[in-house]
């Protein structure tokens, strides 16, 4: 197992910057998701840590090997495509064996190898099948035992549950995640599914057009959001916004003024923010608000505009001046839609960012 | 309902032009060589038979594939003999070396400009007006001004290899004759090929490279078992084209006989049946003979095409650049 250090790389194709500048590192053993919407750079990176791609510029480490220029064959690298990938033409137990074959591993060796894994993830009864004649599920699971009978050092997932129905996919998150941590491969997992990322990894990198936003853990990135994509792509339904400014009241508050309506904030975090920025971007989560029928302090005024059941909670649209705010809560009081009501925030749990570089404030 | 009865005739409206063409150029020939075929009509005869197509100069016989099959030829085995090499050789070439060569252009040579470099050179003798290409290869090989000779003695071929007469001195003609039309058809296959190559998803090799291979094991495990059918099907195109071929050995040597080359073809052996066939017919005026020869390429044809629809199924043949994936 290793460490996978990508220092400053680049990749361009002609005039498209696919990825730029990304600094990233995945620990011995560690499960990193790349997260990100489509189009931002996943596979490119991947590929990139695969060997496929040679980087425009930057250099990738393997622990401290400088791997840069190496060939995929001299890397080790276990890698499940998006599409699977699967030799149309070779058997399961043949795609399966086909690395081992490269690596000219003895025959009795490669079989016992290529049973053990088919026994793993339980498709040791499909040996003599062809990938055609395959479901996804068991497709996906064929090229997740291609990768790992070759017992790689880096494991590589591009989407590997993207063509999985909703109930298997679930299913094998838990899976995969547990036979990460039984064979401690160091893995890099791509996905554009925040729950996915949010359940499975040590930590994630949330990517977008070809830049690293923001490499913490799940928790990090859903309480300290870096900046105003991480803060949107996290979390769902994503967090409310507002523009506004900071200002400060005849006495010496401070008050967030968005237009539609005006929110006091505390001394210390209004001085905080307006020493920062004055024009800024206010943030906070569907589920960090409380609904109350009566004025509370810290709330905003609005009125009930849809209620969404979602069975477990409902979310409530709430309509404030001509802007929408989601709020997630429970089942319970009776909405009217039409209905006044108030939003009460959760002054520690509102972020602030600066309206001009989107960076986090606080 | 006169609506739909135009729908209907419309597509033979438009059909009707090349049905005729077909008909004109195809059907009606085949049907006059089968006839033929089971006449003695010849030199002799041949007024005659212009005059009035039933006269009673022209005689019904199986004479003419007592002489193919029975001996009565004795040069006809020796053009079996040849046409075995000249099919056999080129289909080489045309099926096998253009797989190879198209391995190369389309996933060995990354190098966009050098891949499109290799491609034209392999399509030119295809776009030259074959005239200008059997020319352009008779001043090429021509002993005291040509140029491969030469070239041949710079790359230290020694003096007492090269023959005095490329065309005449077998095996030398053998050998021109498969290069020349070698390379005429490779870029058929390699056209088929190159497509298919194309077609297959870039996710399969880039697998192959992750699990290990090297680039010949990706061109040898994975692009060469994908293209079994764009394969079967440029061999089976290719062996019956060039059992009909014979148009640039034709123009290079002549359709010997008793013509004006005086069997240039024939002594350089170089005498294809399809060629044998045509000289008969128009250097020696043996109309009848001729005829029964072609038939029995005809026979072939036919028996092979039967053969590959058994083999391929009618879908499949008409879909060439198929990938299985
Ligand atoms: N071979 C290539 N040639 C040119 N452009 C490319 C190539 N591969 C990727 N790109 C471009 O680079 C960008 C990133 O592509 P990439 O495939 O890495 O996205 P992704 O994050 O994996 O997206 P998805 O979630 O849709 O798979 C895209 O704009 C894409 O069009
Ligand atoms: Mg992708």
């Amino acid at each position: 197992m290793v460490k996978v250090t990508l220092d400053n790389v680049s990749k361009f194709f002609g005039k498209v910057r696919a990825v730029t500048d990304l600094n990233l590192e995945v620990g011995d053993g560690e499960f990193v998701a790349l997260l990100g919407p489509s189009g931002c750079g996943k596979t490119t990176t991947l590929l990139m840590i695969a060997g496929i791609y040679r980087p425009s510029r930057g250099r990738i480490l393997f622990d401290n090997e400088d791997v840069t220029g190496l060939p995929p064959k001299d890397r080790n690298v276990g890698m499940v495509f998006q599409s699977y990938a699967l030799y149309p033409h070779m058997t399961v137990y043949d795609n399966i064996a086909f690395p081992l074959k490269l690596k000219k591993v003895p025959k009795q060796e490669i079989d016992r190898k290529v049973r053990k894994v088919a026994k793993l993830l339980r498709i040791d009864n499909l040996l003599a099948r062809r990938p055609g004649q395959l479901s996804g599920g068991q497709q996906q699971r064929v090229a997740l035992g291609r990768a790992l009978a070759k017992e790689p050092d880096v494991l590589l997932l591009d989407e590997p549950l993207s063509n999985l129905d909703a109930k298997l996919r679930i299913l094998m998150r838990a899976e995969l995640k547990r036979l990460q941590k039984e064979l401690r491969v160091t893995t890099v997992y791509v996905t554009h599914d925040q729950v996915e990322a949010m359940s499975m990894a040590d930590r994630i990198a949330v990517m977008n057009a070809g830049k690293l936003q923001q490499y913490a853990d799940p928790q990090g990135l859903y309480n300290k959001p870096a900046n105003l994509f991480v803060a949107g792509f996290i979390g769902s339904p994503p967090m409310n916004f507002v523009e506004g400014s900071i200002r400060e009241d005849l006495s010496g508050g401070y008050y967030f003024d968005a237009g539609a309506f005006k929110f006091k904030l505390p001394k210390e975090l209004g001085e905080l923010i307006s020493s920062k920025s004055i024009d800024v971007v206010m943030g906070f989560r569907p589920e960090h608000v409380k609904l109350s029928l009566n004025r509370e302090e810290y709330s905003i005024e609005g009125q009930v505009y849809v209620v969404e059941p979602l069975g477990r909670d409902i979310v409530v649209n709430v309509k404030v001046g001509d802007m929408l705010f989601k709020v997630v809560t429970k089942p319970g009081v009776e909405l009217r839609p039409g209905q006044r009501i108030w939003l009460v925030l959760d002054v520690d749990k509102i972020h602030f960012f600066d309206k001009f570089n989107e960076r986090a404030i606080v | 309902m006169a609506k739909g009865l135009g729908r209907k005739a419309l597509p033979w409206l438009f059909l009707a032009p090349m049905l005729a063409l077909i008909a004109l150029s195809w059907i009606a020939p085949l049907f006059l060589t089968v006839y033929l075929g089971f006449t003695d009509l010849s030199i002799k005869n041949f007024l005659a038979f212009i005059r009035n197509f039933f006269t009673e100069k022209v005689h019904i016989t199986i004479d003419n594939f007592r002489r193919v099959f029975m001996g009565g030829d004795p040069y006809i085995s020796e053009v079996f003999k040849v046409t075995l090499l000249y099919v056999g050789s080129v289909l080489l070439i045309n099926a096998g070396y253009s797989l190879l060569l198209s391995i190369s252009i389309a996933y060995l040579v990354r190098n966009e400009i050098l891949s499109m470099i290799l491609r034209v050179s392999w399509l030119i003798p295809r776009i030259t007006p074959g005239i200008i290409y059997a020319l352009v290869w008779n001043w090429f090989i021509d002993p005291k001004y040509g140029l491969l000779n030469p070239m041949l003695s710079a790359i230290g071929v020694p003096k007492a290899w090269l023959p005095s007469s490329w065309l005449l001195d077998k095996p030398y003609s053998q050998i021109l004759m498969i290069v020349v039309n070698g390379y005429i058809g490779a870029s058929f296959g390699m056209i088929v090929y190159t497509a298919a190559i194309k077609s297959i998803p870039p996710d399969l090799i880039n697998a192959a490279l992750v699990d290990g291979a090297s680039d010949f094991q990706v061109a040898r495990n994975v692009i060469i078992p994908l293209l079994r059918w764009p394969m079967l099907f440029v061999t089976a195109w290719q062996t019956l084209s060039l059992l009909a071929s014979y148009d640039v050995i034709l123009m290079i040597w002549g359709s010997g006989g008793g013509g004006g080359y005086a069997g240039i073809a024939r002594a350089a052996g170089v005498m294809v049946w399809s060629l044998y066939s045509y000289s008969k017919a128009f250097s020696e005026y043996m109309y009848g003979y001729a005829s029964a020869i072609s038939l029995v390429l005809v026979v072939i044809g036919i028996v092979l095409i039967v053969v590959y629809f058994k083999l391929f199924g009618f879908r499949r043949l008409m879909e060439p650049s198929r990938v299985e994936v």
